[in-house]
């Protein structure tokens, strides 16, 4: 009998040689990148999100913006011309999960901080159209009218203590305060505007 | 990267290789005992489907042996094991600093000779002014509009009023570092009675009609907390962004509500600055398209 018979005839073998095959990819390609520097060490001067800003990062990914912006500058001069510096791994440690996203309906995110006023922000988000006529972008106004309570705040900041992001005591002490009575307009412009900063060079 | 982890990554993927090698030569050999080739291997199905024990086409696997070559060729040229750097010495970031470098070389010599020409004679020149406005296009169209004409809370660029200053250094600068107007909230100062009265007189201020005894009332309050910035006739302070009050240019919109709601929570106006992004050359550029745009209208 030939010895492949065995394998085919056996499907608990089958299924062990299959993960065995299907998982040297992962291991080459993704287990490596927990153990680089370039990975797992934050770029000088980032820094976590505020707690503001850590709500406002939810209100992004509960709207759905990661759709239709990207958060990652590649490496091409057309990107680095309009963006700013490309992304590198190191500025998206403190990030979980990192909002990279995959596709570009609108522009990309990744610098947007320091970009425009939050006063365009808010316009902006109210309705596009106010200040970019041909924009497609959808309006949320409802974000100005819901507050805050900060009641999990708190607990979010911990969550992510637990994953490595580097919250002190205090921080998470404060972060009820910080958030309660703020409406998610707000919140969402914090995280908006904190974008990027670590790396300011256009190069 | 550390040598373990170096390892690690050459190991298993050299490893990988060789064994879809060795996997590819075992299953292609016959072994003894098997039907001969062109004969069934003795299996029925369903009563009547047999199986031709035939070898696999020799052309499929030619192709199978070219992708294991190609993948050691790629290897041996690219970064993909471990800190082998490839023999190339191709990088992503080295790619990059390439095409920026190319680009340098070509419209670096283009922005070096526009920054050395005075803005009239930027404004003069039609290429300029076309690479100009491209820039305006996508650094400043955003906020400003694609006609310069702006929006509410975004000045209008086209006209010959400034807020921060109009000549081409002035606009330079606030291309380069940005600006930051600040009007204190006065809601609470003045009580909602305060606040209509030095609406009615700021109204007064550009000609337009108001209740002549708030108008009064607010004169004495505008000297008081409003002239520090705006000037005691509301000219304005191009020094601290503070707009002009007389005439009938209104950043965030002149009817008597938008006033008070200014006057009550203040505003906080705010360029960005762009020095990082642009650079000084095209914003000598830039700064030489804006300043043309107002001088253009008032010629018109």
């Amino acid at each position: 009998m030939a010895t492949h018979e065995v394998i085919e005839k056996n499907t608990g073998l089958l299924v062990v040689f299959i993960l065995l095959v299907v998982s040297i990819g992962g291991l080459v390609e993704i287990v490596p990148l927990f153990f680089l520097d370039q990975t797992t060490k934050p770029v000088e001067g980032l820094k976590p999100y505020s707690a503001l800003e850590l709500e406002g990062r939810d209100i992004y990914i509960r709207e759905g913006c990661y759709v239709c912006h990207s958060q990652m500058i590649r490496p091409f001069r057309a990107e680095t011309e309009r963006y700013g510096h490309y992304s590198v791994a190191g500025e998206f440690v403190y990030d979980h999960p990192f909002q990279w996203g995959s596709k570009r309906t609108g522009p990309d995110l990744a610098r947007v901080g320091g970009r425009y006023s939050d006063e365009w922000h808010r316009v902006h988000l109210m309705n596009p159209r106010d200040v970019v006529p041909e924009s497609n972008m959808p309006a949320f106004p409802w974000l100005a009218e819901r507050v805050l309570d900060g009641k999990l705040t708190a607990r979010k900041m911990r969550v992510l203590r637990s994953l490595g992001v580097p919250y002190t005591d205090e921080q998470i002490a404060k972060a009820r305060e910080e958030v309660a009575g703020k409406t998610e307009l707000d919140a969402l412009i914090a995280y908006l505007q904190s974008l990027g900063r670590a790396i300011q060079s256009r190069r | 990267m550390s040598d373990w982890l170096s390892w690690y990554i050459t190991i298993l993927t050299l490893g990988n290789i060789a064994a879809c090698w060795w996997l590819i030569r075992w299953t292609s050999k016959a072994r003894p005992g098997e039907a001969a080739v062109g004969e069934t291997t003795g299996h029925v199905w369903d009563g009547d489907l047999k199986e031709y024990n035939n070898p696999l086409p020799r052309w499929w696997l030619g192709l199978f042996y070219i992708t294991i070559v190609f993948s050691l060729v790629y290897l041996a040229l690219y970064p993909g094991l471990g800190n082998w750097k490839g023999l190339l010495g191709w990088t992503s970031t080295g790619q990059y600093e390439e095409e920026v470098k190319e680009a340098e070389a070509r419209y670096g010599p283009i922005f070096q000779r526009y920054a050395k020409m005075t803005p009239a004679a930027l404004a003069a020149d039609e290429k300029a002014m076309a690479s100009g406005r491209r820039l305006f296009m996508t650094y400043c169209a955003v906020c400003h509009g694609s006609d310069a004409r702006g929006g509410p809370g975004f000045p209008n660029l086209t006209d010959d009023d400034w807020l921060w200053g109009g000549d081409f250094e002035t606009i330079k600068k606030t291309i380069l570092d940005g600006r930051q107007a600040m009007m204190p909230a006065w809601g609470k100062t003045l009580g909602e009675r305060g606040v209509e009265e030095v609406a009615a007189y700021v109204l007064s201020l550009s000609g337009r009609s108001a209740d002549p005894a708030l108008v009064e009332a607010g004169r004495a309050k505008f000297r008081t907390y409003c002239a520090a910035c705006h000037g005691p006739e509301g000219k304005g302070n191009p020094l601290m962004g503070a707009p002009n009050l007389t005439d009938d240019v209104w950043l965030y919109g002149g009817s008597p509500e938008t006033i008070k709601e200014t006057i009550r929570n203040g505003r906080k106006g705010r360029m960005p600055a762009h020095r990082a992004l642009l650079g000084e050359e095209k914003a000598h550029l830039l700064a030489a398209y804006v300043w043309s745009l107002s001088r253009r209208e008032a010629a018109r």
